[in-house]
């Protein structure tokens, strides 16, 4: 997965620091919004290719193949797929937050124990 | 000390504890009540979050149903835990930055309509009830056969503890009491497993003894075995499937996307501070479920191998001791057919043996020769999985009533006071209507918990995700949407579950999807019609797309919330 080239945050200086902060905070929510449903699209991908692709279509077609004393098809649908959905949520939740900083949209300045 | 006594001891115990956090953790406001304070550390709601989900089908039935079913058990696997990938990508984060306290409550400021809240209410109501009955049914079940309780006592027993910590805490009392529900029902779960897992392998970790070889120097994998040994016997495959790949794509995607519009889980993303901790949460989430799912498997192949091991052709005398030990609960039984004094168990009709899915689960620590107070603690683990799913449920069951039908339709002039009092009042009549479904099940409460799944799928997941992704959805497309989704995946369902259960097969099926997977065409029914009704009407008001620019973007959420 390629990262969000840095010069987009001198082209989009945090909003508190200028006069139109209105258009400018308008213009990050966007950029940030559009790179946000990309990575989403990448994580569902490989969400969908590993569950309904790999341990349901193929997996007769996978079976062939054997991995640490499994057929991998059946490996997959009953244990693989559960550790990479962990996987993928942990993924996501980091990367997002790279691209939320990126954009001056994160949260981290927030209050976690209200 | 006897097993009886032990057993005793440690459901009463975990009972004290869960009153003891309850009367520590009382709510003082509506805030409190609905959504915990909003301040809940992200790693204890996924642990709330886990035991919310795990229900007493997912403790005591899921790997029995994958024992007898092999490879097509995926459905549940799959299905379970993908959802929370989409909960976790797609709606958790913004509706934690919408921050208000219920599902209803998002549908009907997004969709600028009170008659979508309720058509939401509704559905949320529906999909809701149908799940609490079989918990309360699990809780009289698990104390009728380790208590020797009547059901009907187990139930009163469960309701009562559900009422102290659900009306009095509301969700503050149930964050804190499913911490504490997790914690007994993976030790219950995980300790009779490893020692299985040793017994079958001698691999004490449970999801690599899965894959292993058998201890019994026959140099096969326990996979390989249990594929010999069923195919003997007239069974198919373990590692095959025989549903249609079809059918096991559309069981799959149901259960995943109903998964992820489930209102109790839902609910649990809007306790948290901030939206970055919605997404980690939901990860924490899934880990601590995937604990007790990637063990499930395993265990179910083991009392597979084990069950065909030591009973087939053996003789009635000789018989383990857990078989006799569990034969007058009837969940296990065999017939002499041919009369000659041995036990035979195959897929034909001279099968002997009969057995409960279970008795998987229930009789692993008998199985594993381990000591009485294992048992006890798997009982205490039945009874926390279902006493923690209940609560939840009865929680959303609640909020949807006092804030969503009361505050926000019917009489928008109450205090919070009033509000909470209603709140608790709706809790107290929901845990009485679920108790009496649990004394007295209608027939069909057993047969439609597994589709609350397609209903959620079908109705409230496609609303939530239009209106976050899509601007142009408006109220006439969504609820014209959400009411379709909700009425042909109840009429299929109906239709061949009750009006002609006759014709329930695989050749009358439309496009060959069993009614277990009709919600995910409901679903895709549900998509299409928001978007091609919303297409008729004025795309909706500018206030609405500032809400949905609003949401889509992290920062603010705490801010927001305190309004």
């Amino acid at each position: 997965m390629s990262e969000q080239p840095y010069e987009h945050q001198s082209e989009n200086p945090s909003p508190h620091d200028h006069n139109d902060q209105k258009t400018l905070s308008q213009k990050n929510a966007a950029s940030y919004w559009q790179a946000n449903l990309r990575l989403l699209a990448k994580l569902l991908a490989i969400w969908f290719a590993l569950s309904f692709g790999c341990g349901i279509l193929l997996v007769d077609w996978l079976d062939q193949f054997t991995f640490f004393g499994f057929k991998l098809g059946f490996w997959i649908a009953q244990q693989g797929a559960i550790y990479v959905f962990v996987a993928l949520i942990f993924i996501y939740a980091w990367r997002i937050q790279i691209i939320e900083r990126q954009y001056g949209v994160d949260d981290d300045a927030e209050d976690s124990s209200v | 000390m006897s097993t009886q006594l032990l057993t005793y001891l440690f459901v009463g115990a975990s009972f004290a504890l869960y009153i003891g956090i309850a009367i520590w953790s009382r709510a003082g406001s509506t805030k409190d009540f609905y959504v915990a304070g909003g301040g809940v550390h992200p790693v204890v709601n996924g642990m709330a979050t886990a035991a919310d989900w795990m229900s007493a089908a997912s403790f005591i039935s899921m790997a029995g149903i994958i024992s007898f079913m092999g490879r097509d058990g995926s459905v549940y696997l799959l299905g379970w835990t993908g959802g929370y990938v989409l909960l976790a990508l797609l709606l958790a984060p913004y509706l934690r930055k919408f921050g208000r306290f219920t599902v209803p409550d998002f549908i009907g400021e997004r969709y600028y309509s009170k008659t979508a809240r309720i058509v939401a209410v509704i559905c949320l109501i529906f999909v809701s009830f149908t799940y609490v009955a079989g918990q309360m049914r699990g809780v009289g079940i698990v104390f009728s056969r380790f208590l020797e309780v009547e059901v009907e006592t187990g139930v009163i027993i469960g309701m009562a503890v559900v009422f102290m910590y659900a009306v009095l805490g509301g969700m503050k009392g149930i964050t804190y009491t499913q911490v504490a529900q997790y914690c007994v029902l993976i030790f219950a779960y995980m300790v009779p497993a490893i020692f299985i897992s040793i017994m079958i392998t001698g691999n004490p970790i449970p999801q690599l003894g899965f894959g292993s070889e058998v201890a019994d120097g026959s140099g096969l994998s326990v996979l390989e075995k249990l594929d010999g040994l069923l195919s003997d016997l007239g069974f198919g495959n373990y590692t095959e499937g025989s549903k249609s790949t079809i059918d096991v794509f559309a069981i799959t995607a149901a259960l995943m996307f109903g998964t992820a519009g489930l209102p109790h889980v839902l609910v649990r993303f809007f306790t948290v501070p901030k939206v970055s901790d919605a997404r980690k949460s939901a990860g924490y989430a899934l880990a601590f479920i995937a604990i007790l799912y990637t063990t499930a498997p395993a265990v179910a192949s083991f009392a597979r191998l084990n069950l065909v091991d030591t009973v087939h052709n053996t003789s009635y005398e000789q018989a383990p001791q857990w078989f006799s030990n569990w034969e007058n609960t009837g969940l296990v039984g065999w017939q002499d057919k041919n009369n000659d004094g041995l036990m035979q168990y195959s897929a034909g009709a001279d099968n002997e043996v009969t057995i409960d899915r279970d008795i998987m689960v229930l009789a692993n620590p008998e199985i594993a020769d381990l000591p009485g107070w294992v048992i006890a603690l798997v009982a205490a683990g039945g009874v926390a999985a279902a006493l923690s799913t209940a609560a939840g449920l009865l929680l959303v069951i609640s909020s949807s009533v006092s804030h969503d039908l009361l505050k926000q339709t019917l009489m928008p002039a109450i205090t919070e006071k009033q509000e909470l009092l209603f709140a608790r009042i709706a809790a107290a009549v929901a845990v009485c209507i679920a108790g009496l479904f649990g004394i007295y099940p209608p027939a069909f409460v057993a047969q439609v918990v597994a589709f609350a799944f397609g209903l959620a799928a079908a109705s409230l997941f496609p609303a939530i995700l239009l209106g976050i992704f899509s601007k142009r959805v408006n109220k006439e497309g969504a609820i014209a949407g959400m009411l379709l989704g909700l009425v042909f995946t109840f009429s299929y369902i109906v239709y061949f579950k009750f009006v002609s259960p006759e014709l329930n097969s695989a050749e009358h099926w439309w496009l060959g999807i069993s009614p277990e997977g009709i919600g995910f065409i409901g679903m895709l029914l549900n998509i299409g019609v928001a978007f091609g009704v919303s297409r008729f009407y004025a795309p909706p008001p500018a206030e609405v797309q500032n809400l949905v620019d609003n949401i889509r973007i992290p920062s603010g959420a705490a801010i927001a919330q305190s309004h």
